[in-house]
């Protein structure tokens, strides 16, 4: 499928007109849009699911139309990268990263999600994803991306790491200019590969399977050298998506593979209440924790956030808090969640923490 | 000044007793009592946050819904004019939602947690003449953290007004009533110029000068809601122009006087006290919740009323938890009135017609000396 970027319609070029703007001030016109269709914002990039498939016990599929903002960031999409989701779960947003299986120039979103103990979001878009739901979206990042100049092409994935691989299987597939691909995948049994029809249907591809829970498979064991080359021997490009330690196997055989690798969340609470790394981001600022608060640490590495109370009712102080643990002193409430607001001036670090500040 | 907490990482406050007068009885709390009080005020803000969910979120999108649905029908209507006092009563109910409802509330930060940039308290923007920044700052800041502090919090007669009997007098306070009466139907461009301190820029204190950034900011703010309720919309409706300026006219009166009798009514009726700089140093959180209840006061009401006050008639639990989203308050006004009742605190609640006439009361009585 191949979409060209349209041209913007007369309705969108009268909404983003000034005129509209003095109109819908001071909310803006996607505030009166959005109501009408929730994907309908001109500044927010979002999707609608319009379909839902679960092909494992452990996965959902879903695909996604981008609106008209989603549609321009996401033409520029290159197979194998990663953009961010974000979905609304009991009154709040969160964001996750996940790589479309979609290859290039697909108008469409497709994006396969492994369901992880304890993930929220993924739990979340298991149970409950459907036909409708609007979700926002990010750009594509990532350079784990073809070399358009290889002819041989190996390409390599593990459990959820199948998404982006997939992408750069279809998009070759599309072009037509690799002469070789083979493809190596590796899941815990035959019942939780995704995609496993359309796989074993690709006659051009050599599609070797690895299950690490079960027998069965085209190929036995752990990773080693013996896989590598029952799949293709000399390759001109190695791609691994995968867990660490199977980035780590292919590397040592083929040290120049292209890789990422999906590291999961950590929703623990670190024992250590200070002592962590404290990074102002925005600054470029760094302190040891010293447990008092956010703000306090701030000012004393030589900062001017914005201020109020410092008692945590006047909101001044806002900042994101862009990864780790705090606590609120006020309420003892601990926020794990990456990218959340938190009012500084009562917040006190629970290990490593990142403000944007 | 800066007010302390009480957390490790603060120093200990003084201890002391707690004493008010309130109309002839005085209300005395031990140091333990004021900290157990504070303690039980504190435990009702934890079990809320931690229920926070879907139905606030519900909630606030629902209020939004409804603005924007009485916006745009009021705005379509106001072009048909046999519909005149319909379609200005909707726009004016709209305006009334934007600025009490939602935008007080959610700039107060009652919705951060949602991580929805249209509800962050941080970066809303309202429908009124006053810049959203300046509001921040002279309420959430000022006023919150000061309430009812004679000489710090500016809400005591906004610079304008002698609102309190220790505000000294002067002859220029003879004019209270007339200034009330201008400050109430134009009430959103008095909230704009709070920022201002014209009574400082009156005594002598500052000049015009210092005040340029803030002078340039309310009227790039103001600018705009002008060429939008009084130029682009009334132009165009063609020969209808005069209609719809005089409803979008009406509809920002009918906002400024309900705005300004709902906010005077939540500090200056009968009963609500004031308090000096000396007596409030070194406030330990117990006795900020204190303060906070002896100088606010509710308005009784139904449903429908509480939404069109923004909630500001639980103005009490409002000044003790303003981050907490503002449909939650009457769910807990019980529990707070209670403890207030078993620590012998005052809870001023009374209807707005009650309140309204103590106020107007208050600010004739006090044009004298």
């Amino acid at each position: 499928m191949f979409t060209e970027t349209r041209k913007p319609r007369l309705r969108d070029k009268l909404l983003r007109s000034p005129l509209m703007s003095v109109l819908t001030g001071p909310h803006g016109v996607d505030s009166y849009t959005e109501l009408v269709d929730p994907a309908w914002t001109n500044r927010e990039a979002r999707a609608t699911v319009l379909a839902v498939r679960r092909q494992t016990s452990r996965s959902v599929t879903l695909t996604l139309e981008p609106n008209r903002l989603g549609e321009r960031m996401f033409a520029g999409f290159r197979a194998g990268q990663h953009l961010t989701l974000t979905v609304e779960i009991d009154g709040r947003r969160h964001t996750r990263c996940y790589s479309p299986a979609n290859g290039e120039n697909a108008g469409l979103i497709e994006l396969t999600i492994g369901r992880h103990d304890g993930g929220l979001v993924s739990s979340y878009l298991y149970d409950h994803a459907r036909a409708g739901l609007v979700v926002g979206l990010g750009a594509p990042a990532g350079d784990f991306t073809l070399d358009s100049a290889a002819q041989r092409v190996l390409l390599i994935s593990g459990g959820s790491g199948i998404t982006p691989v997939l992408s750069m299987l279809r998009t070759l597939r599309a072009r037509g200019t690799a002469t070789e691909i083979a493809f190596v995948h590796y899941a815990r049994g035959p019942e939780d590969v995704s995609y496993a029809r359309e796989l074993a249907a690709m006659a051009d591809v050599r599609v070797l399977f690895g299950y690490t829970r079960a027998a069965g498979g085209d190929l036995v064991g752990r990773l080693d050298a013996g896989h590598l080359d029952a799949a293709m021997t000399d390759p001109d490009a190695v791609y691994v998506c995968g867990p660490r330690g199977l980035v780590d196997a292919v590397r040592s055989h083929h040290p120049s593979a292209r890789s990422e690798s999906f590291v999961p969340p950590v929703f623990a609470v670190p024992a250590e209440t200070s002592g962590g790394r404290v990074s102002f981001t925005d600054s470029a600022v760094s302190v040891d924790d010293d447990g008092r608060p956010l703000l306090q640490q701030a000012e004393d590495a030589g900062l001017q956030p914005q201020s109020g109370c410092r008692m945590g009712i006047c909101n001044t102080c806002t900042r994101r808090k862009t990864r780790g643990a705090v606590q609120n002193l006020t309420t003892g409430a601990v926020s794990t969640a990456d990218d959340e607001d938190v009012r500084i001036c009562v917040s006190v670090p629970v290990g490593d923490v990142d403000i944007a500040l | 000044m800066t007010i302390a907490l009480t957390t490790p990482v603060e120093p200990t406050p003084v201890e002391r007793t707690l004493e008010k007068t309130v109309d002839g009885t005085t209300v005395r709390m031990s140091a333990e009592q004021v900290e157990a009080f504070g303690a039980e005020l504190d435990a009702i803000k934890e079990r809320v946050i931690a229920d926070l969910g879907e139905r606030d979120a519900d909630y606030i999108r629902r209020m939004v819904k409804a603005q924007r649905g009485l916006e745009i029908g009021g705005r379509a209507l106001l072009y048909l004019p046999p519909l005149w006092p319909v379609a200005t009563a909707m726009l004016g109910l709209s305006k009334i939602i934007d600025n009490m409802e939602i935008g007080h509330n959610v700039m107060h930060g009652q919705y951060d947690w949602m991580g929805d940039p249209a509800l962050q308290g941080r970066v809303f923007e309202w429908d009124t003449a006053c810049p959203a920044e300046h509001w921040r700052h002279s309420h959430n800041y000022m006023h919150h953290t000061y309430t009812n502090i004679v000489d710090m919090d500016r809400d005591i007669g906004y610079g304008i007004l002698r609102m309190s009997k220790d505000q000294k007098w002067n002859p220029y306070f003879l004019g209270n009533p007339v200034y009330a009466f201008l400050l109430m139907v134009l009430f959103q461009y008095g909230v704009a110029l709070h920022e201002m301190e014209t009574e400082r820029i009156r005594a002598g204190e500052i000049t015009v000068g210092d005040k340029r950034e803030v002078l340039k900011e309310i009227w790039h703010k103001t600018k705009k809601q002008t060429l939008k309720d009084y130029v682009a919309f009334p132009l165009l409706a063609g020969p209808f122009a005069p209609f719809v300026f005089a409803g979008n006219l009406t509809a920002n009166l009918m906002r400024n006087v309900w705005a300004f009798m709902i906010i005077f009514c939540g500090h200056f009726p009968a009963g609500t006290q004031e308090f000096s700089i000396e007596e409030t140093k070194a406030e330990t959180r117990g006795q900020w919740y204190f303060r906070q209840i002896l100088g606010s006061a509710n308005l009784t009401g139904g449903k429908l009323f509480h939404i069109l006050s923004g909630n500001l008639s639980f103005q009490i639990e409002h000044h003790l938890f303003p981050d907490l989203p503002a449909h939650r308050y009457a769910e807990i006004s019980g529990e707070v009135r209670d403890i207030c009742r078993r620590y012998g605190i005052p809870y001023n609640s009374g209807s707005l017609p009650k309140h309204f006439a103590s106020v107007v009361r208050k600010i004739v009585r006090l044009a004298l000396p």
